[in-house]
């Protein structure tokens, strides 16, 4: 198991809190909380060692332009790939603060 | 509509995760979740094993209403570590219940659905799981006194070890073909006692013996269901709204077991000699 942590440039505060995915064997769990102004902080703790550079990557690609809200992120993953981290993290930033937040999550 | 349409169209309750199917079983917008992820319990027993863990230890407790009654949802998300109990997710289900027992004492008729999801004890964690899982049915025989306990095991992973024997306490249990249901999994019989006792590739044994369909005809369960998240639901409120069963499953252990006793060990059982022998069992 590996933790490595990031801070990136964001907007203003996320409306509200997400959870998306399960930390099953190929997925991974995305906690989003709100965060302060213009800062996003990932967390990470990964079942697979050694793909620091990945991570960074792939999170640079997603947050690096600073244009989504300024989010506390945290992510409990299992293995997943690239391709699917990507999209939970966009899918908790989606359903941020929505109201029937996460009904239809993780059906397919 | 043709086979495919309704394939698309089904609203499946097995690919839901543990927090979706808790909120398709309450009416919509009553779903609070109590120590949910954000309150960040994780297995502090998993990370000392280099292990991932889960913002909620794998469970959700979910509170809310059923047809405007007060009732509280426990899912077990069989995805992460094969819905293994471990302290933190076997002291949610047990809290949750001892709370809803309380609730009746204090005149809120508060009733439970536990979804069943695992394979029993997380062996991480050991007694510490063990502890919980009798915690948990020690709580299951309290509350069922005042309304009913309704066990659900929808699949994939379906219900082994300790918590098969939770689901045995439960007023009512409802499976789907896909779920199965026993003490031990098809490979750790294989495992321990050969492959002439029991061979786990064997598909059709294994749901033949142990699967939804079967525990229904034996009368281990009280009804099989499709993969559909309505008619989970509908069966779940139906068997809610006939209150305490008359006799609960655990209270006949005596008629059980000298069924069982009757049993040749000497030939493979058929699924077809085990529902014989638990009918006349129970006639």
């Amino acid at each position: 198991m590996e933790k490595l942590n990031y801070t990136f440039a964001a907007g203003a505060p996320a409306a509200g809190r997400a959870v998306t995915g399960v930390v099953s064997s190929g997925d991974l769990e995305v906690l989003l909380e709100p965060g302060d102004n213009g800062s996003t902080t990932v967390a990470v703790q990964t079942s697979v060692d050694g793909y620091g550079h990945n991570w960074t990557a792939l999170l640079e690609r997603v947050l690096g332009p600073g244009t989504l809200p300024a989010a506390r992120i945290e992510i409990n993953d299992n293995g997943a790939t690239p391709g699917v981290v990507r999209m939970r993290i966009e899918q908790a930033f989606e359903e941020q603060g929505r109201a029937d937040n996460g009904d239809r999550e993780n059906r397919a | 509509m043709t086979d495919i349409d309704k394939l698309l169209r089904r609203d499946s309750f097995i690919e839901r995760n543990a927090r979706s199917r808790a909120r398709a079983l309450l009416d919509p917008g009553s779903m609070r979740e109590l120590a949910g992820p954000f309150e960040r319990l994780h297995s502090p027993w998993l990370a000392r094993q280099q292990l991932v863990t889960q913002a909620d230890d794998g469970v959700v407790v979910a509170k809310g209403t059923l047809d405007g009654a007060p009732t509280v949802v426990l899912a077990i998300e069989g995805g992460f570590q094969g819905g293994s109990m471990g302290e933190i997710g076997g002291a949610k289900i047990a809290g949750a219940l001892h709370l809803a027992a309380r609730d009746n004492r204090r005149g809120i008729a508060t009733q439970a659905v536990i979804l069943f999801e695992t394979g029993g004890v997380r062996l991480q964690e050991a007694n510490l799981g063990l502890a919980a899982i009798a915690e948990i049915q020690a709580a299951i025989v309290d509350l069922r006194r005042y309304r009913p306990v309704i066990g659900v095991s929808a699949g994939t992973v379906g219900c082994y070890g300790g918590m098969s024997i939770a689901a045995g306490l439960c007023s009512y249990l409802v499976l789907t073909r896909e779920a199965r249901l026993g003490l031990n999994g098809p490979q750790v019989i294989e495992q321990e006692a050969g492959v002439n006792e029991f061979d786990a590739r064997q598909r059709a044994l294994i749901w033949g013996l142990t699967g939804g369909a079967q525990r229904v005809a034996t009368g281990l369960a009280d009804a099989c269901v499709e993969d559909d998240t309505p008619e989970v639901r509908a069966t779940v409120a139906r068997l809610f709204a006939q209150g305490l069963p008359a006799q609960n499953r655990s209270d006949r252990a005596v008629e059980y077991l000298a069924a069982l006793a009757g049993i040749d060990t000497g030939a493979q059982a058929a699924p077809e000699d085990v529902r014989t022998t638990y009918t006349q069992g129970a006639a």
